[in-house]
């Protein structure tokens, strides 16, 4: 029910600044015995790039799947702290993960389109949530999808074909088109370049750059050079801590903490 | 990375063409070599087996196909049955004056009775069935094709020799001459045998069929199917995606394991002991054996499913959970469609495996003598195995080849399975 644009946009109005989206505070997360993540805190601003950048292994994408609780479904994963979503608890009692994972929606590392049809793929989410009443309407949402996904021009003569027939760069726009047909207003990324050549890469930052005027997005990735070209904000995490938040410029630029800086000149990582 | 580091010490050369380097590559390639060598000579040795099985078989059975019939101008006389009561006319008596018509020499009654036992009992039968459809027959003549008892039956396709003594052959020289003369007249055929597919069982081996058995069978599949399949797939979706990782769920699987290896004679003891004597069930009923079969074909089919589901990328199912499905979409809609190709061949399998089972059906009274085609899957039947054990039990020579040909068409019924287990595959499979 937060979807209404409208609202945000007279929030929008009334803070020029950028409105808090998501904040997260005194996040742990416990693989079993393993302490993942170690009291994290962020705020994640409204219609803005935050990159999350730092070494394998230090707990980027962990955290990027408490946001929409994708960890749950993980066997023996535990969650603290307090994740708040428009002001509101994510893990609270009377949030239902499957809602929120429609408006905090996620495009992950490897391309994964479903084994269906293009059209399909899109359709997926608005089907199973109900977003359409009609056949004609859900036709809209496909292709405003698959528009906003830069894709709609190379496949809209073949919306039957199946979605694993498309190229790498061209799934994972597909995936990316699949995520916004639920109309999500946090969109998170867990490193959707790694598996693409450059071509196909430039493309996704350059749709990266366009969804940020209606989405708050959030992208892991591991190349300095992405952070720094698609995000405005960049949060450094080293072996589950968050060492340094700040605007993209600054932190690239003057790094407060000496180990942002190692690994931003690429001594370690 | 860092050339100017001295620590690390220079590459050791080799010489690749020391002879006993040379040598090891030669030994290696030799064992290669030996290794298919083995793999063919196994699957060589495994074609000539199969060869020999089904050869055997053919060469046992495929007198079977066919039927010794003769054909014999019968007068429906109207003094022998009347139209109010058709099935109880004296048919024996106009079949057996039809065929001693043909032998107006043979005069004393030990011989007349002798020369009637060239007619099967069934001879009757199948003038009873011509007449009961069609009464305006009554005091016509018409010619009909009867089957030839077992042993001229035997003598004619060969498989009682002329040649041996009479005093050790059952039909004695003066019957073959009666016999022969039938022939000479070109009053014997040989068509195909209908009855095998047509008829129930009997204690006559020329009238003996396995449409009950046939039948029997189906129903017994129809019903393992029914619910073995369902069940399985819900608990193996139930053990992969939603059981807790605990002690009690381990014991479970450990015991499914164990429950495919069970000698499946005990699934016949425990289909006694609760379907008959608990819930009383009927005896010989093709819905106890069906759910005796299903009980081990469960085990199978859980097994195949959960390889199935487990074989479905983890990709799929976090790409349907981030645009927030629930886990039963998941399931229904990404999980078991992928995994179903795996789920059929699994099921086909195990339904296989069920169809060719027979101690269970013996524990359960599916051996009975039953000459009736079951009706329902509460009729007492018999199935394609428990037919062949009845049959390779049975003294008539008669049944030695009907043995053999009940065994060619369930193994004929297996290949056909496991071909719509690689049809069905292969279309799913192009699908997704």
């Amino acid at each position: 029910m937060t979807m209404l644009q409208p609202d945000e946009a007279e929030t929008e109005t009334e803070a020029p600044t950028a409105e808090l989206k998501m904040t997260a505070r005194d996040v742990d997360v416990f693989y079993g015995t393993n302490h993942a993540i170690k009291s994290i805190s962020v705020d994640i601003p409204d219609k803005t790039v935050t990159a999350f950048i730092g070494p394998s292994g230090c707990g980027k994408t962990t955290f990027l799947r408490c946001l929409n609780r994708m960890n749950d479904t993980i066997r023996n994963c535990r969650v603290t702290g307090e994740i708040r979503l428009d002001g509101e608890d994510i893990y609270g009692r009377d949030i239902d993960p499957v809602q929120l994972r429609a408006r905090v929606g996620m495009v992950f590392q490897k391309p994964n389109p479903f084994p269906k049809s293009i059209y399909d793929n899109v359709a997926y989410g608005p089907r199973i949530h109900g977003l359409a009443g009609t056949r004609a309407e859900l036709d809209e949402i496909v292709e405003r999808a698959l528009t906003r996904a830069a894709l709609w021009q190379e496949v809209r003569d073949r919306l039957d074909a199946p979605g694993t027939g498309l190229s790498g760069g061209q799934q994972q726009r597909l995936c990316i088109a699949r995520a916004i047909a639920t109309a999500p207003e946090v969109l998170l990324m867990d490193e959707p370049c790694s598996a693409l050549d450059l071509i196909a890469t430039a493309q996704i930052e350059e749709l990266i750059d366009e969804l940020r005027e209606s989405y708050s997005v959030v992208i892991v990735t591991h190349s300095m050079q992405q952070a720094a070209r698609v995000s405005q904000k960049t949060a450094f995490f080293h072996l589950g801590v968050l060492v340094e938040y700040g605007e993209t410029s600054r932190m690239f630029t003057n790094p407060s903490d000496q180990r942002t800086q190692d690994y931003i000149t690429g001594r370690f990582g | 990375m860092s050339v100017q580091d001295t620590d690390i010490p220079a590459a050791r050369p080799v010489d690749w063409r020391d002879p006993r380097i040379l040598a090891r590559i030669r030994r290696r390639h030799a064992r290669d070599g030996w290794l298919k060598a083995a793999g063919l000579v196994a699957l060589l040795i495994a074609f000539a087996l199969l060869a020999i099985l089904v050869g055997s078989l053919v060469y046992r059975g495929h007198s079977a196909f066919t039927q010794t019939m003769v054909t014999l101008q019968v007068h429906v006389d109207p003094k022998k049955v009347k139209p109010e009561r058709l099935r109880r006319g004296k048919y024996d008596d106009m079949v057996e004056a039809a065929l001693l018509s043909h032998f107006p020499e043979v005069r004393s009654r030990a011989d007349r009775r002798k020369l009637t036992k060239i007619l099967s009992k069934g001879a009757r039968l199948a003038l009873r069935d011509r007449v009961t459809a069609d009464p305006a027959l009554i005091g016509q003549t018409v010619t009909i094709s009867v089957p030839v008892s077992d042993p001229f039956d035997q003598l004619n396709k060969g498989l009682i020799g002329r040649s041996t003594p009479e005093e050790r052959r059952i039909v004695d020289d003066r019957a073959i001459a009666w016999f022969d003369r039938l022939a000479e007249k070109g009053l014997i055929s040989r068509p195909f045998n209908t009855a095998l597919f047509l008829e129930a069982d009997s204690r006559f081996p020329e009238l003996a069929g396995l449409a009950g058995a046939i039948r029997g069978s189906a129903y017994a599949l129809l019903v393992c199917f029914l619910i073995s399949f369902p069940v399985g797939i819900a608990a193996a979706i139930y053990l992969e995606e939603f059981a807790p990782r605990n002690r009690f769920v381990d014991i479970v699987e450990v015991n499914i394991n164990n429950l495919a290896a069970v000698p499946s004679v005990v699934f016949g003891l425990l289909a006694l002991a609760v379907f008959l004597g608990w819930f009383g069930l009927p005896r010989s009923a093709p819905l106890v054996g069906g759910m005796t079969l299903a009980l081990m074909t469960l085990p199978t089919i859980i097994i195949a499913t959960r390889a199935a589901v487990k074989a479905v990328p983890p990709s799929i199912r976090e790409a349907a959970l981030g645009i927030g499905a629930s886990e039963t979409q998941v399931v229904f809609s990404h999980v078991l469609p992928l995994a179903m190709p795996g789920i059929l061949t699994g099921t086909i399998i195990g339904l296989a495996q069920a169809l060719g089972e027979t101690a269970p059906l013996l524990l359960i009274g599916m051996n009975a003598f039953i000459t009736e085609p079951p009706g329902g899957v509460l009729d007492p039947a018999t199935a394609l195995p428990t037919q062949i054990y009845i049959w390779a039990d049975s003294p008539e020579r008669g049944f030695v080849s009907r043995t053999a040909a009940a065994i060619c068409v369930l193994l004929l019924f297996l290949v056909t399975m496991n071909a719509l287990a690689v049809i069905l595959r292969r279309r799913f499979e192009r699908r997704w």
